[in-house]
Parts: structure tokens; C-alpha cells; sequence
């Protein structure tokens, strides 16, 4: 039981990772930076607890906000390059987290042991649920609630004005431009939410683990990010949380007893599904019954 | 005075697409650009609505320069267009292309968290009264790729008028559209006219710019050649000789008769 807790929780906090690249690929930005973001999140909000003793809720949004604060100062430059230029950037700044978390170090003393990141060591004992007594279920259901919250409101904002105008840019920037649309904010808006999303993601992350290291916030898990969207098509949230269901629980787990030859088929996955769904898992559209019913006698009204 | 185009100049390399322009259009006109092909006009709208900065000369609108000025700019101060070949969201629907073109000075003034974070504003009063206009209504929740073509032109304009401009730039909006689709333009260009927006219409179809421009230029090798009334650019020779040549003397009669 508890490994498909576990592994539901592993599925959580993709989804959130996924969501955040969802955001900005909305706006047609490819960005591998989500993983930089996702460390900063993990780090940020590991030491929140660990080391100054806050709740991880308020650790949370702290990791979120200053991870959005990073992601808007880093939208401004890197989103005035376009297409593979934009992956070159982003995944240089993505490497560039990494290796700071892998020079940084700072611990402070509490309960007679050296608490903190260090270095290439990585951050250990970041025992926030343990030392609270939260069962594994707990944290699950903790987990799958700020979920929820996540995918409901940028299933709100995609209803929304602000949802339409994303997608606007994502399509054709010139005719976004010609509209009146302000690009640069549009994008780095984008940016800023994805990257708090990300470093909520990245700090429930670091909770769950317990000891979190640069080595995991490599290429891969920005590839991963990118990939659950891009599998998962830009019709609606749902898109990213059934790839995540489906690399996590099917590819990475469900086919453990291939070893490491299933990481082959995530290759060939991808490959297969470029082809026969460019537009993903559940395509670009919105699913018809998630659609509002508009009003029917349409053609009576034009006749008039 | 209401557009303004002083001296303006755009060089790419040697070439010299647009080559020191100076027009003046006046509130509530419809003016007429036309020319040969490549002889700048599309050149001339991207260097008004700021796709293009100019090498040399300024573009104003009432006075205001608008030269410095960002595209996203130009459009809350009254600047819309359509494109010559069709640019719509086709990921949206036909009422939210309209929805998120509502970038116009009023409505850039409506609460920050209802303009931006209030869902179903794309069936708003406007939206609808704009859609009936264009004769998309019934077509208000299709995505915009999956239009005709000539739905797809006129949902182009909707989208332009959305923002409720002072100006509207038409780039051969009647480009592939049948002679009666071309009437219905003309009804729907005055009747925007009517209502108080200048409008910039280039065309190629001479029936059609005679027929309703107040006054119109012509531009050859990215310089102006001629300007008046239609009657003067028809009696014009070097607009003759320079642009129509002998092939096109019957159309202009036609459209003239």
C-alpha cells in the first residue's frame, strides 16, 4: 500500500512540475528551465522548515513566490529569444542552478546537529513530516490538495481572458502583437507562473524525499517537465496529469521488471507520439464535455 | 488631420520599399492605397502599426508621434489592421479571437482582475453585436481554422474592430473574394466608416477601391506617384503609363461607369 502512496506522490508533485511547464508552452515558449526552478523551490523551502522552523504551508508559498520572483527576472532576457535559441537559454540557466546548489553551502545548528545545504553533499534531514508525526496518507492527501488548488485555478484562468490571450501568443505572436497584445508581458507573465508553480512543486518535492541533492536537477528531470505537456497536449490541465500518470506510473514503475531498458521506450514513446498525436494525448482542443453548452436557436438570432 | 505619414522611408539593404512617403488622411475618410505588386503598400501599413521601424520620417496620429511608439501601443491609441494573408488564432474560437483583441484605450481601463480573470467575456454585448455585423454569429463557438476562407476575412476585420480603433487598416481584404463577397465588403467598410473610423484600404481590386474610397495614392517602386479623387488618379497619365498600362484601361472604365 504504501508504494502506491508513495508512488501517487511521486505522481503529484510531477504534475505540478508538468503543470508549470504547461503554462509557458501555452505561450509557444519551450523552457527548460522549469527543473532550475524546481531546485530553487526544493532548497528554498527545505531550509524554511529545517532550519527556521516554519509549517511547511507558509514554506510552500515562500518557495512559490520567490521562485516566481527568480522566474520574472529571468523571463525578461531569456523570453527575447525565440525557438531553440530560448531551450539553449533556459537550459543554461536550468545547469546554472544546479551548479550553484552544488557550491552552496550554509548550515546552522539545531537540535545539536549541522542542518542545511552542503554542497555537493546535498541538503539532508529535511524531516518536516516525520518530526510532525504525518503519516504517509497525510502527506499524500496533502500532496494531491494543492493539486487540486493548481489545476483549478489555471483551469480557471484558462476560461479567461488571460487563458485565450496565452494561447493567442502561443499561436501567432505577430497577429498577438497587431491586437494590441504586449508580448513581453504576456510571456514573462507566463514565466512568472509557471515558476511558482514549479517551486511549490519543487518544495513538496524536497519534503517528501528528505534529502535532496544538485544531481537531480539535471537535463533529465527538465526534459521530463517539457515532456508531460508536450505528451499530455494543450487542450486543457488534464493533458499533463495523464502523461505524468502515464510516464510515472506506467512507463517508470508499472514496467520495472524491464530494468533499465524501459528508459528505450520512453524514447520511442516520445517519438511514436510526435507522429501519430502531434498534438497530444488529448489533443489541442478542450474536451467536448468539459465544454459550457452555448445557446442553441444561433441560427434564428442571425436570421433576423 | 488625423493620420499623418511625413517623409517616411524604409530601406532593406538597397532596396527602398517605402521611399520618403508623405500622406495626409483625414478624419472619417476612406483612402485608397494602391500599386503594383512589391510597390511598398503592405510595407507602408507595417511601418504605421509599427511591424516595421522606419529608416527615415514619422507616423502620427492627431498630432501624437507615433513613431517610438511599440505595436501594443499604437493599438490603444486607435491603430488596428488586418493582414494580407489571413493571420487568425485557429487555436480559438471565433468569439474569443474577437475577446482577446479587446485592447482598446476604454477597455484597457476596466478593472485589471475583470478584464483579465473573469471567464466568459467572449459572449459579451460587443463580442455578439460585432459577430452579427460580419455575419459570424452562428459561427461563434467554430475555431477560427476550421472557417472558409471568406469567413475567415471577415472574422479578420471583426478582430480588428474589436479594439474599437479610430483607424483600420484593410490590407487587400477583398484578395480571392467574388465580385458580390466584394459588394457586402464595400457595404461593411462604409457602414465602419459611418460609425466614425477612418479607414486605409489597399486593393488591388479596382472595382472596388473606385468605388468607395474618398480619395486614394498611388505608389510605384515605394514612392508616391499620384493622389486625389478617384476620378483624378483614373485621368492621371503617369498613373497610366507608370502603373495601370493599357490592360487595365477597360476595368477602370467599368468601375468608373
Amino acid at each position: 500500500m504504501d508504494f502506491y502512496l508513495g508512488l501517487l506522490q511521486i505522481i503529484g508533485v510531477h504534475t505540478l512540475l508538468g503543470l508549470s511547464a504547461y503554462v509557458v508552452l501555452l505561450t509557444g515558449q519551450v523552457s527548460m528551465a522549469q527543473a532550475g526552478f524546481y531546485a530553487i523551490g526544493a532548497y528554498v523551502a527545505a531550509m524554511c522548515t529545517a532550519m527556521f522552523g516554519f509549517h511547511i504551508l507558509p514554506a510552500i508559498l515562500v518557495a512559490g513566490f520567490l521562485t516566481a520572483a527568480v522566474a520574472c527576472v529571468v523571463g525578461f532576457p531569456a523570453l527575447r529569444v525565440k525557438g531553440l535559441m530560448l531551450v539553449v537559454a533556459t537550459l543554461a540557466f536550468g545547469e546554472m542552478v544546479r551548479l550553484f546548489f552544488f557550491n552552496f553551502t550554509w548550515q546552522v545548528e539545531r537540535g545539536g546537529e549541522l542542518i542545511g545545504p552542503n554542497g555537493a553533499e546535498g541538503f539532508r534531514a529535511i524531516r518536516f513530516f516525520p518530526e510532525n508525526g504525518w503519516e504517509i496518507w497525510h502527506v499524500t492527501g496533502f500532496i494531491w490538495i494543492v493539486v487540486a488548488v493548481v489545476m483549478g485555478a489555471l483551469w480557471w484562468i484558462d476560461n479567461t481572458r488571460a487563458g485565450a490571450v496565452l494561447r493567442a501568443v502561443g499561436h501567432d505572436e505577430t497577429a498577438a502583437q497587431s491586437i494590441g497584445l504586449n508580448l513581453t508581458a504576456v510571456k514573462v507573465g507566463a514565466m512568472t507562473l509557471g515558476g511558482m508553480i514549479a517551486g511549490m512543486g519543487g518544495g513538496i518535492y524536497a519534503h517528501t524525499v528528505t534529502h535532496i541533492e544538485h544531481l537531480v536537477f539535471g537535463v533529465l528531470l527538465a526534459t521530463f517537465a517539457i515532456a508531460y505537456p508536450i505528451l499530455g497536449g494543450l487542450g486543457s490541465v488534464f493533458g499533463t496529469l495523464i502523461a505524468v500518470i502515464f510516464i510515472q506510473g506506467f512507463l517508470v514503475e508499472g514496467l520495472r521488471f524491464l530494468g533499465d531498458w524501459r528508459s528505450l521506450l520512453f524514447g520511442a514513446l516520445i517519438v511514436l507520439a510526435m507522429n501519430f498525436r502531434p498534438t497530444g494525448l488529448l489533443g489541442e482542443r478542450m474536451p467536448r464535455i468539459f465544454k459550457r453548452r452555448t445557446g442553441e436557436k444561433l441560427e434564428l438570432k442571425e436570421a433576423e | 488631420m488625423m493620420l499623418t505619414l511625413e517623409n517616411l522611408s524604409k530601406h532593406f539593404g538597397g532596396v527602398r520599399a517605402v521611399d520618403d512617403v508623405s500622406l495626409t488622411i483625414k478624419e472619417g475618410e476612406i483612402f485608397g492605397l494602391i500599386g503594383p505588386n512589391g510597390s511598398g503598400k503592405s510595407t507602408t501599413v507595417n511601418l504605421i502599426t509599427g511591424l516595421y521601424t522606419p529608416t527615415a520620417g514619422t507616423v502620427s496620429l492627431d498630432g501624437w508621434d507615433l513613431t517610438a511608439l511599440p505595436q501594443h501601443s499604437r493599438t490603444s491609441r486607435g491603430v488596428a489592421r488586418t493582414f494580407q494573408n489571413i493571420r487568425l488564432f485557429g487555436n480559438l474560437t471565433v468569439a474569443q479571437n474577437l475577446w482577446v483583441a479587446q485592447n482598446g484605450h476604454e477597455q484597457r481601463r476596466e478593472h485589471f482582475l475583470s478584464r483579465w480573470f473573469k471567464p466568459g467575456g467572449e459572449h459579451g454585448p460587443d463580442i455578439d453585436e460585432l459577430l452579427q455585423f460580419s455575419r459570424l454569429y452562428s459561427k461563434r463557438d467554430v475555431l477560427a481554422g476550421n472557417l472558409s476562407f471568406g469567413e475567415m476575412r471577415r472574422l479578420e476585420m471583426a478582430r480588428a474592430l474589436a479594439s474599437a480603433p479610430r483607424v483600420l487598416l484593410l490590407d487587400e481584404p477583398a484578395a480571392g473574394a467574388s465580385l458580390e463577397d466584394a459588394e457586402l465588403l464595400a457595404e461593411r467598410i462604409r457602414a465602419v466608416r459611418d460609425q466614425g473610423v477612418t479607414v486605409l484600404l489597399i486593393e488591388h481590386m479596382m472595382e472596388l477601391v473606385m468605388g468607395i474610397t474618398d480619395r486614394l495614392a498611388v505608389l510605384n517602386f515605394g514612392q508616391k506617384i499620384a493622389e486625389g479623387t478617384p476620378s483624378d488618379i483614373q485621368d492621371d497619365p503617369q498613373v497610366r503609363a507608370a502603373y495601370l498600362g493599357s490592360g487595365h484601361d477597360e476595368k477602370m472604365e467599368r468601375a468608373s461607369a
